[in-house]
Order: structure tokens, then C-alpha cells, then sequence
């Protein structure tokens, strides 16, 4: 779970996030909206290559400001939509039953904990969690290869399907479920007419194309609905520990060098797409861009002649290192994928003025697209496991712990959002929100919440 | 009955916050950032206070013991926040201060003071009263058996008190701490005595039947005298005060 932002007019932050925990369990979503593979014509790439020359040099300039001025909401954008999915998850299941764990258990986890043992309890609990991860892992590297190969259709098939599963089979049961546990009896007909007609729109909207706003709606409902299965069959134990190993596979997957999620983080770039949208939470309209400008231009500007161009044609930044290179890439990169929303109407307008990319909070084309241009990606992944472990925390009825939790996660994700803005580069979103998470956890369940307990029954304030 | 009290001393604790919230924060993100993080920062200090009373095994049923711990490793955290965000202006300064500040956008002194103090105030309230919320909405309810029936009703005010409280006091606090000679060191002082003082007088409440007058009472003319001391200190006279009343445009209150 990786994210990114772009930034406003062009200047990221960082962009994307490519995110499959889910798929492992069928349960991910994702579309791929964006297009396909086209070869870039000549006169794009000189005009291309005069606006990285200008983009260059403002950059510079401009970077440090767009952070700061956009981080903020940035960060606020992410905000609503992880605790509008924390909210769905927390009311469901104060409100019903049905989605306490216990009873069926999945086979993704085959052991039971109900042992007479801690270290027992442990050891299966601990099994389970490797057999979880296992499946996690390795339907990664399936995409990953799947990616790398360019089975774009087989990629595509298997998204709609486990999102096709999610939202008609998750959405009925849902509907059945608190039907049933709130006593108030729906009859058939009226299940299936709201489930088809909401699971359809939902796949229209994630998968085709839809208003920003009904699309983001149905990834925050799916990462919820998730969220809510993975709570009820996971097994305590084995649900503590998944949240902590996949934390650190997170961490692995998108910072090491060879980690699968990096590599198709680079893959997407070089090749200019966005990763998958619908496996992401986007607060910009990532699939207009790329639907309708190929965006893959970049990917050939960047491989053939990028580098030589760029440290020719650049001094400050590229000469010396790699490393560079690479930073200034990622950096063209969303900037890039902004640019052929601006000029959507006329193709030909891009060709005779480029700089109006330079200087993008000048022209009035961009500002009017400011809000929706730049954002922030979440993958879906982390909604889930952020509402999972809200989710144990609201179970207990202990409302301390829940805030406690809250806070603690949206802090994390705050410092991810930090981080990101200083290093430029997909990061993992889990690591830190969840070692808050659990830290604060179990340290209310134990300390905090007994504390407060006493001072509120006699209510002394402090 | 047992929900509708539950909305109602709701409304009471959370109405006037959450008004505050909605026109002074909600459309400034890097106020709700300050504020989240002020909030986390109350959690850290919780988690200390709250470790020293579990720590004391033979005190834990002593409340007068943890509680003024507890206070004052609130203001200390409170300080600490502080200089971080201090240090996070100097890591801003290099970046162009000035046109961040001309846009709007950046350390707005009195802003950050103000929406660091609410996360105080707020998370430190619902701490308070939230699962005394969640028992209110029944089935059962209180004063059957010789207790005092006023208890969530007090409970309610008190918890807009506090956070109302420490709002003011995190203006206090921050703006006292950017200023130069003797106030800088008077209003933390302030602050703490101040906290102490709220503190401490609800520990009267522990009886079975507290009056609840006493802590009521003296805890809201806390409140005026923090909020009396805030307005001067951050140099609103009479005068510019009926100002802003016939020149509606120079605003007295910079918050909004």
C-alpha cells in the first residue's frame, strides 16, 4: 500500500498506490481504467521535451510551497473518506450481531484457537496468520507478473470478477444480515432489486466511468464491507497478528528495492498508467486523465531519450546521480498526467503553447481544475486493515479504546502523508498508523481505560 | 427517556464544541491537523498519567494522588507540543514564510494556538464523558438507589467546562510563550494553576452525593476569568472592542 500524491498543478508529491491485499482473499477491487499501451508521435516528444526543461526549473521553486500549501488538505481529503469507512464499519456492528466473529471460519485460516494453551493458542494462531499471508503474497506476485507481462486483459477479468463478487454477493448478505439481526424482515424481491441495482452502478462506476464522488462512495462501501467479512472470521489472535505481519510486509513490499508492490509501483510509471484505480482510494479523478489522454507518452519520453535529455538539458538536478534521475522522473510523471486533463478539448492547443504547464497557477485553464487534480492515494488496503482494527477496538464497548484508536491511526496516516511529501515515493501506509493502533490498543484496553473508568464514575476531571 | 437524555446531555458537553468546530476549523485543513495532532499529544500524556497510576499499586484508588500528576504531565506534553510546532516553523521559515503566510495557509499564530487547545480540550472531554454517554442510553438509569440523580446532567456541564477550559488555556499557553519577558513565564503558571485548581475541585465530587454546585459554580467562573484573562492577554482593550462593533471589518476575533 503505497501512496502518492500529485500535486496541484503538476507538482507532486508523489503518486501512486497500487494495493492487492485484498485481491488475496478475493476480496480486492480494482479497475484499471486507464488505456492502453499507444506509442508516443514525434511531435509530442519535442514539445514534451521543452516542457520538462521549463517544469525543471520552477520546479525548484515551487516544490517546498506545494507541500505545504496543499499538503494540509491533502491530508483532510484522506481524513473523510477513512473515517467515513471506520464510521460504516463501527455502526454495523454496534447495531447488529451478525458480525461478530465466532462460528464459520474461513479456509484461508483452517486452525481454531479454542485451545487449552497459550503457546498452543499462539502457535495455531500464528500458523493461521502464515497461511493468510502466504495467500497474500503470492496473489501479489501473480499480479505482479501478470503486470510485468503486460496481461493487462487477464488483470482487468480478474478485478471485475473479485469486484463483481464483492458488491453483489458481500452487499446480498450484508442486506440479509441486518435484516435479520435487527428483526426487521426485508423480503426477497426488494434485496435483490437494491443489491442489483446498487452492485451495478457500482461496477459502472469502478470499472466504466462515473461521477468522482459516487465512485470514491463505492470504494469507501467496499473497503467496508471487507473490512466487516475479515472481522468476523478472523479468529482474535490470528486477526492481532495478520495486522502486524502484514504491517511489516507492507513496509517490505513497497520499500525494498526487489518489493513486489515497488516494482509495480516503477512498472506503472515507466509506463505512464496510473496502477489500477479502483484499488485505490483517489481523491483526484485519476481515470479521466488517463482515459483520455494516454498517458503513456511519459513512459517513452522517459525510457528512450528522458535520461540523456534530462541531465543534458538540466544541470542542477540530474548530473550527478541516479538518483536523481529517478526523483525527477516521478516527479514529471503525475505532473504528466495532469497535463492532458488541462488540454482535453483541443489537442492542438498543447502542441502550440506548452509552457502553460509551467506556470500552472497562472493560467486559469488549471486552476479551475485545481481541486480535483491533485490528491492523494490510499489504497484500499489500508481502509480495510485500519477498519479491522477499529472494528476490535468498538467490539469491546469500550468507547475509550475506540477514540484512542481512531486518534492513534489517523495520526500515523498523518506522518505517512509527511513522509511522503519528503520523500516523493510510494510508502507503505500501514507500518506506523498500526503500530500506533495497537500500541494505544491494548495499552487502553489495560491501562488508560481503567484510569478513566475510575475518574468518570466519580468524576473527577483532569 | 434514557435515550433522550443521552442526546440531551450530549448536546449539552458537545453542542457548543461542535458549533466552534464547524465555523472556526472545519474549512481550514491545516487547523484539523493541528488539531488531530494536539489530540494525540493529550493521548500521550493520558498514557503517562495513566501508567504512573497503575505503576502506584497502593494508590490506585486514590484519585488525589494521580490527578494532579496527571495535570501536569498534560501541560508538560502541552509544552512539548509547542516546541514542536515551533520547530516545525523553523523548518518552514526556509521555505518561504511569507508567501505561504500572504496565502493564508500557514502558522497563523493565534489559529494554532486556538485549534491546539480545542484538540486538547476536545478529546480530553469525550475521554470524559463517552462511555458515561453509552451507559446513559440505557437500559438502566441512575439515582435508584440513593445516588445523586444530577449526575449526568453535572457530568455533561463539567465536560463542556473542560473543554472549553483547555481551549482558552491553549491560547493562553501558546500565545504567553511567544511572547518576550515576564509574561512568558506568567502564563504557563496561569495555566497550570488554573488546571490544577478545575482539577482538583471536582475531586469533591467523589462523595455519594456531591453537591454539585460547588464544582459547577466555581468551575464555570474558572471559565470566565481563563477566558477574560485570554482576551487580554491577547490585547483586546474596550476600545477596540466597540470598534469591531461599528467597523464591522476590523474583526476583533482573528479566529475565524
Amino acid at each position: 500500500m503505497t501512496e502518492l500524491l500529485h500535486s496541484p498543478d503538476g507538482n507532486i508529491l508523489g503518486v501512486e498506490r497500487p494495493e492487492n491485499y485484498g485481491t488475496s482473499a478475493n476480496v480486492s477491487s480494482s479497475a484499471q481504467m486507464s488505456s492502453p499501451n499507444e506509442e508516443l508521435d514525434e511531435n509530442n516528444s519535442n514539445v514534451r521535451r521543452h516542457r520538462r526543461q521549463d517544469q525543471q526549473q520552477n520546479r525548484t521553486d515551487n516544490d517546498d510551497e506545494e507541500i505545504f500549501k496543499y499538503g494540509a488538505s491533502h491530508v483532510v481529503k484522506l481524513f473523510v473518506p477513512v473515517s467515513l469507512c471506520m464510521f460504516i464499519v463501527i455502526v454495523t456492528i454496534k447495531t447488529t450481531t451478525s458480525y461478530t466473529p465466532g462460528g464459520a471460519q474461513w479456509a484461508y485460516t483452517p486452525f481454531t484457537e479454542d485451545k487449552q494453551t497459550n503457546t498452543q493458542r499462539i502457535l495455531f494462531s500464528l500458523a493461521n496468520a502464515m497461511i493468510f499471508m502466504a495467500f497474500v503474497i503470492a496473489a501479489t506476485f501473480i499480479l505482479i507478473l501478470l503486470y510485468k507481462f503486460r496481461c493487462y486483459k487477464i488483470i482487468h477479468g480478474w478485478l471485475i470478477l473479485t469486484t463483481l463478487m464483492l458488491l453483489f454477493f458481500f452487499l446480498y448478505s450484508y442486506f440479509s444480515s441486518i435484516s435479520a439481526s435487527l428483526n426487521r424482515p426485508i423480503d426477497m424481491i426488494t434485496i435483490c432489486f437494491l443489491t442489483w441495482n446498487i452492485g451495478v452502478m457500482g461496477m459502472y462506476s469502478i470499472h466504466w466511468k462515473g461521477p468522482l464522488r459516487i465512485q470514491q462512495a463505492y470504494l469507501i462501501l467496499m473497503s467496508a464491507l471487507l473490512a466487516l467479512v475479515f472481522y468476523k472470521f478472523l479468529p482474535e489472535w490470528t486477526g492481532w497478528l495478520i495486522l502486524g505481519v502484514i504491517s511489516v510486509w507492507d513496509l517490505l513490499a513497497v520499500l525494498c528495492p526487489k518489493g513486489p508492490l515497488r516494482i509495480l509501483v516503477e512498472t506503472a510509471q515507466e509506463r505512464g498508467e496510473p496502477i489500477f484505480p479502483a484499488l485505490i482510494y483517489s481523491s483526484t479523478m485519476v481515470y479521466m486523465v488517463t482515459a483520455v489522454d494516454p498517458p503513456r507518452e511519459e513512459f517513452a519520453t522517459i525510457n528512450t531519450n528522458s535520461i540523456a535529455n534530462t541531465s543534458n538539458s538540466n544541470a542542477d538536478e540530474t548530473n550527478e546521480n541516479g538518483g536523481f534521475v529517478n526523483a525527477a522522473i516521478r516527479q514529471q510523471q503525475p505532473r504528466r498526467q495532469l497535463i492532458p486533463r488541462a488540454d482535453v478539448p483541443q489537442e492542438d492547443v498543447r502542441r502550440e503553447e506548452p509552457r502553460y504547464i509551467v506556470e500552472p497557477a497562472a493560467t486559469p485553464h488549471i486552476e479551475d481544475d485545481d481541486d480535483e487534480e491533485k490528491g492523494v492515494k490510499l489504497g484500499l488496503g489500508d481502509f480495510i486493515f485500519y477498519s479491522i482494527l477499529l472494528a476490535k477496538a468498538s467490539a469491546l464497548g469500550d468507547w475509550t479504546v475506540t477514540m484512542a484508536c481512531y486518534v492513534s491511526l489517523l495520526i500515523g496516516l498523518c506522518l505517512t502523508l509527511l513522509l511522503l511529501a519528503i520523500f516523493r515515493k510510494a510508502l507503505p501506509a500501514l507500518p506506523i498508523s498500526i503500530t500506533f493502533g495497537l500500541i494505544f490498543y491494548f495499552s487502553t484496553v489495560y491501562i488508560i481505560g481503567p484510569f478513566c473508568a475510575q475518574l468518570s464514575l466519580v468524576q473527577v476531571f483532569i | 427517556m434514557t435515550v433522550m437524555e443521552c442526546v440531551g446531555c450530549t448536546m449539552i458537553a458537545f453542542g457548543i464544541p461542535f458549533s466552534m468546530f464547524i465555523f472556526t476549523i472545519a474549512r481550514h485543513p491545516f487547523r484539523i491537523i493541528i488539531l488531530m495532532t494536539s489530540a494525540f499529544f493529550w493521548l500521550l500524556s493520558l498514557l503517562v498519567s495513566s501508567l504512573l497510576w497503575y505503576a502506584v499499586v497502593p494508590l490506585r484508588s486514590e484519585l488525589a494522588f494521580a490527578v494532579p500528576f496527571s495535570v501536569i504531565f498534560q501541560e508538560a506534553f502541552r509544552y512539548l507540543f509547542y516546541l514542536v510546532i515551533k520547530r516545525a516553523e523553523t523548518a518552514l521559515q526556509s521555505v518561504r514564510l511569507q508567501e505561504l503566510a500572504a496565502k493564508g495557509m500557514i502558522f497563523d499564530r493565534l489559529a494554532v494556538a486556538y485549534a491546539s487547545g480545542y484538540g486538547y480540550g476536545l478529546i480530553s472531554g469525550a475521554f470524559a464523558i463517552v462511555n458515561v454517554l453509552s451507559d446513559m442510553a440505557g437500559p438502566g438509569t441512575i439515582g435508584i438507589s440513593g445516588h445523586s440523580q444530577g449526575f449526568f446532567t453535572a457530568t455533561a456541564f463539567l465536560t463542556l467546562a473542560i473543554i472549553l477550559l483547555h481551549t482558552f488555556w491553549g491560547v493562553v499557553m501558546f500565545t504567553s510563550l511567544d511572547k518576550h519577558g515576564y509574561q512568558r513565564i506568567v502564563g504557563p503558571i496561569v495555566v497550570v494553576i488554573a488546571h490544577m485548581l478545575f482539577s482538583c475541585l471536582t475531586l469533591i465530587n467523589r462523595t455519594k452525593t456531591p453537591v454539585y454546585a460547588i464544582s459547577l459554580v466555581t468551575g464555570y467562573l474558572l471559565l470566565l476569568a481563563t477566558i477574560f484573562y485570554t482576551i487580554v492577554l491577547n490585547g483586546v482593550t474596550l476600545n477596540s472592542f466597540r470598534r469591531s462593533f461599528i467597523n464591522v471589518r476590523e474583526t476583533t476575533t482573528p479566529l475565524t
